[in-house]
């Protein structure tokens, strides 16, 4: 042990005084120099192979600012700057030592372009410099590079990674990167068959993507150990093939759910037709946006919590709203099912139109907080954060709704209006006011809606649109009048919807599940959840 | 003195005449203006894109009047709303047409709405020009395409894809939503990978309906083709809003431009303005015009349209240069041609070259197409796009694909001895069909 550790402390030294003896700044500067006069991609990955080619980490800062889009030729001078955009001049800095120098006008200096092809080989480049990075998730990042892109020359510095690497899963990654240098080298056989085999563990779709090539590009034993890898790793995907297809369809049906629970209580509980259900999730996700501009301008620093401050103002705006149209329209039209569709129709459409007058036709940016951004892995499931959280929101929402319905005086009065009106009403209970109230419980949960919504879809006056026929059908095939039904809808047409798609595309497995819906429709007319006794017939 | 007192009442009189010129001229303007239609759709699905080419038209006729109008004459905008419904696309033509009397029209996205006009406008003999680039296979004599034809766009863009530049691609994958421009094109892409040698397991094509917004099955897709160990791309003609959540899963999903590059059709600076486009720098675009492309030109053209709109935030993009250079070119004909009569109209036409806000000229051809510059543009942070490709010369619009089977015999020129918008050269008759 002690052995190890010396040699790669001598390794570290060695490479520490290589990597200052590499080149001094001058020579750094006479580099960096060209890019002002590179003309074209070919010419500026050029100097970026030059650059890189010394190994100084002292490179990396210019070639991150390039990959960004941040180096600039100053016209007067062709110097090169990198720079920062601040309104209409540019913070320029020197390139190797990032010390301000002075700002310009944009018209002043031009932007040296990058594409796709440079990002790569830039990206390339700074993998193999910051193997040695304090931070492991940029040991991390530098391994993962180094394993998409294989090449012989990159098994020295990993050797010497691996040698200093403490932590165990970067470590892993190191021996991963490694293997796939050796399998493009010409090692003998016997190590390009550990090599395989080591790939071959690590078991996801870059492991298949990198032993595919190598099946093709091998002979004998080599190609062989490749295919049957191949192979094995694709038997247990298939696995979590299926599994993902569960998850997809569980946060499908979330997404349902949250649409549809508030027509839950407006058409479910209280047998209103609402055409412009849609729209009050629209102007929750319109809310939300309204928040985000004001933090935006005003309080940059809480935009982490816009969703939060969102959340009950959407509720607020939504349920006003649906309070004025239950006052305004519905109220003249209960038990006239179709002028109720058509009135808020019209509703719909009135409101989709004055939402296009105030914020106009084009789709408004509303951002995703960091928590909601990205995704993270479970074994070889991607599971992106924005919709777990759309998850875990969409069912605290329904248990709070169950409670409402269930335990608070107020569900009380809300359930015994719909069984029986008029002994209700007999028992003192203000039929009108509970009416309305409902309807705005069920127009607000339809607004925070709106405020998750926002941040999977577009915010546009046609948001509402997209919502409104899958809802129905969510409650429909519920059961009217049951929240648990819709609850089981909703998951049950997600994950119906999700196993279809894979094999039938979305245009045909859409279809497929309409169809379904209405044959079963045809066997139970009322739906999974029908409810029973004399409120039915009413 | 006697002199000098003939020459004050012949100032005098000059005078007089003038002013009442100068009244009458008004009075005179009111009743007889020249009427241009808008076709464009205010509400509905389609509004969120159409709504801008309404107001970039009532841009471009503001400046033509303040420049002193068309034949001396005042132009008067006659703006519709056919809804996003496409049978009311045909009404609102025809109300255009035969009650406002207009002398041509402006208008349609989708191309369903552009089939459903097409049998007004010849019935009723007048022009419309169509800003939108679309999938070819059709050439009428009362219609000019100021978009790209596949040839614009699609096949330059899969092109740069192939090339060292682009990241020498061998895989793709052909997204699309389902309507008639998506299948068509992609057909077209089809037959030109294949010509180019790319094998058919190399080729993922799929379909998703308009307005979809659960991408997560698609993108997963995409993931599992591209790691075949072969570089991928995914060639995307998905329309209008199920781009946002199309992206928005993307750069949930990790897929970064480096690895599987998407290359758009039908992605512009507005549909970029309601998203973050920090996770999608370096996805791909391609179009014929950039807001970015820096020309004199395009510099006055933002700062009139900021100036119209009265917010400098309102991006500019390629459809409304189509509708600047195609407007242009009908003031340009019907000056040459002295009448707005459509039939010398059309004639007029071909041949007409204006400038276009990249730093060229766009000529009518006689296939009523136009030639433009072909620009491939990456994403940027700011939610604008940089040059990254630009075709070195201009390219002419082919309406007839050359890479299908029903269609690569076909031509179109409807200058007079020929007059024929599809006549098939293998047959020499007048009357080949296409694909659709």
């Amino acid at each position: 042990m002690n052995l190890f550790r010396a040699i790669g402390l001598t390794l570290l030294f060695l490479l520490a005084t290589l990597s200052s003896s590499g080149a001094s700044e001058a020579d750094l500067r006479g580099i960096i120099a060209k890019f002002a006069t590179a003309k074209g991609f070919s010419e500026i990955g050029a100097v970026v192979h030059e650059l890189a080619a010394i190994g100084d980490p002292a490179v990396e800062r210019p070639l991150a600012a390039l990959a960004d889009g941040n180096l600039y030729v100053r016209k007067v001078d062709s110097l090169v700057f990198a720079g920062k955009e601040a309104g209409e001049t540019v913070q320029l800095s020197d390139p190797l030592s990032g010390e301000a120098s002075g700002e310009a006008a944009k018209d002043d200096i031009t932007k040296i372009k990058v594409n796709n092809t440079l990002r790569r080989v830039i990206r390339d480049a700074l993998g193999t410099l910051t193997l040695g990075a304090k931070d492991p998730a940029v040991r991390i990042a530098a391994a993962d590079t180094m394993f998409k892109t294989p090449d012989a020359a990159n098994i020295g510095p990993l050797d010497t990674a691996i040698a200093n690497e403490s932590v165990a899963s970067v470590k892993a990654l190191l021996e991963q990167a490694r293997a796939a240098s050796v399998l493009v080298s010409d090692r003998p056989d016997a190590d390009k068959l550990a090599a395989v085999a080591l790939i071959g563990a690590r078991g996801d779709r870059d492991a298949v993507s990198l032993l595919t090539s190598v099946e093709a590009n091998s002979a004998d034993a080599v190609k062989q150990a490749a295919t049957a890898a191949i192979a094995n790793i694709n038997s247990t995907l298939a696995f979590w093939d299926a599994g993902q297809n569960i998850w997809y369809g569980i946060s499908l049906g979330s997404v349902l759910l949250l649409a549809a629970i508030g027509l839950a209580i407006t058409f479910g509980v209280m047998g209103v037709i609402n055409m412009a259900h849609g729209e009050m999730v629209m102007l929750g996700a319109y809310t939300t946006f309204v928040v985000q501009q004001v933090i935006r301008t005003s309080f940059p620093d809480l935009f982490d919590w816009s969703l939060v401050i969102a959340l009950p103002l959407a509720f607020l705006v939504s349920a006003l709203v649906g309070l004025i149209i239950e006052r305004g329209v519905i109220r003249f039209l209960y038990g006239r099912p179709l002028e109720t569709l058509l009135a808020t129709w019209g509703v719909s459409l009135i409101l989709q139109q004055a939402v296009r007058s105030i914020f106009g036709p084009t789709n408004q940016e509303v951002g995703n907080p960091s928590w909601m951004s990205g995704s993270f892995n479970v074994g070889q499931l991607a599971i992106t954060w924005n919709r777990l959280w759309i998850l875990v929101f969409a069912l605290t929402v329904f248990a709070v709704l169950l409670y409402v319905m269930k335990r608070t005086p107020w569900g009380l009065q809300m359930r015994a209006v719909t069984a029986n009106r008029r002994m209700a009403a007999s028992m003192g209970i203000r039929t009108p006011w509970v009416d309305a109230l409902t309807f705005a419980l069920g127009s607000g949960i339809a607004g925070i809606a709106g405020v998750a919504l926002s941040q999977i879809d577009n915010v546009s006056p046609n948001l509402g649109r997209g919502y409104i026929i899958d809802s129905f059908m969510v409650v429909v095939f519920g059961g009217v009048g049951n929240l648990w039904g819709t609850l089981v809808g909703a998951f049950s047409l997600g994950i119906v919807n999700k196993f279809l798609e894979p094999y039938a595309g979305a245009v045909l497995g859409k279809i497929v599940v309409l169809v379904l819906i209405i044959l079963f429709i045809q066997k139970r007319p009322r739906g999974l959840f029908a409810l029973k006794g004399r409120a039915v017939e009413a | 003195m006697r002199g000098n007192f003939s020459t004050i009442t012949k100032m005098f009189s000059a005078s007089v005449v003038a002013a009442g010129l100068l009244m009458s001229a008004p009075a005179k303007a009111a009743d007889d203006t020249i009427k241009v239609g808008i076709l464009h759709s205010l509400s509905g699905t389609m509004a969120i894109s159409e709504t801008t080419l309404k107001d970039a038209m009532l841009m471009l006729i503001d400046e033509q009047n303040a420049k002193g109008g068309l034949l001396g004459k005042k132009l008067e905008a006659v703006v519709v709303d056919p809804a996003s419904n496409w049978p009311l696309f045909a009404e609102k033509a025809r109300e255009l047409i035969s009650k406002d009397k207009v002398a041509a029209v402006f208008g349609c996205w989708t191309s369903v709405s552009r089939k459903s006009v097409l049998p007004v406008f010849s019935e009723l003999d007048n022009i419309l020009f169509y800003p939108v680039q679309y999938e070819g296979e059709e050439s009428e004599r009362n219609v000019f395409y100021t978009g790209a034809a596949p040839n614009q766009q699609a096949i330059p863009a899969v092109d740069y894809l192939m090339s060292e530049d682009g990241g020498s691609v061998k895989r793709w994958v052909l997204e699309g939503t389902d309507y008639v421009y998506p299948r068509t094109t992609n057909k077209i892409l089809e037959a030109y990978l294949k010509a180019k040698g790319v094998a058919a397991e190399d080729i993922m094509v799929n379909y998703t309906p308009f307005g979809f917004s659960d991408w997560q099955t698609e993108v997963s897709a995409i993931k599992k083709f591209g790691s075949a160990g072969k570089k991928t791309a995914v060639v995307s003609t998905v329309n209008g809003d199920a781009n946002v959540p199309f992206y928005k899963e993307l750069g949930n999903q990790g897929i970064k431009a480096e690895d599987i590059p998407v290359m758009a059709f039908s992605v512009g600076e507005e549909e970029l303005a309601g998203l973050d486009t920090a996770p999608l720098v370096g996805h791909l675009a391609a179009w014929n015009y950039f807001e970015s492309v820096d020309t004199p030109e395009n510099k006055k053209f933002i700062a009139d349209w900021h100036k119209f709109i009265k917010n400098d935030k309102r991006t500019t993009n390629d459809p409304m240069e189509a509708h600047y250079i195609g407007f242009n070119m009908w003031v340009k004909a019907v000056e040459k041609a002295g009448t707005t009569d459509p039939d010398k109209v059309i004639d007029a036409m071909i041949g007409v070259s204006v400038p276009n806000l990249t730093g060229g000229y766009s000529t009518m051809m006689p296939n009523h197409h136009i030639t433009k510059p072909v620009l491939i543009g990456e994403i940027q942070a700011d939610g604008q796009f940089e040059t990254v490709s630009r075709t070195p010369g201009l390219v002419m619009g082919d309406e007839w694909s050359d890479y299908l089977p029903d269609s690569k015999d076909l031509i179109s020129d409807w200058r007079a001895p020929l007059s024929c918008g599809n006549f098939n050269v293998a047959t020499g008759k007048c009357g080949g069909k296409g694909t659709n």
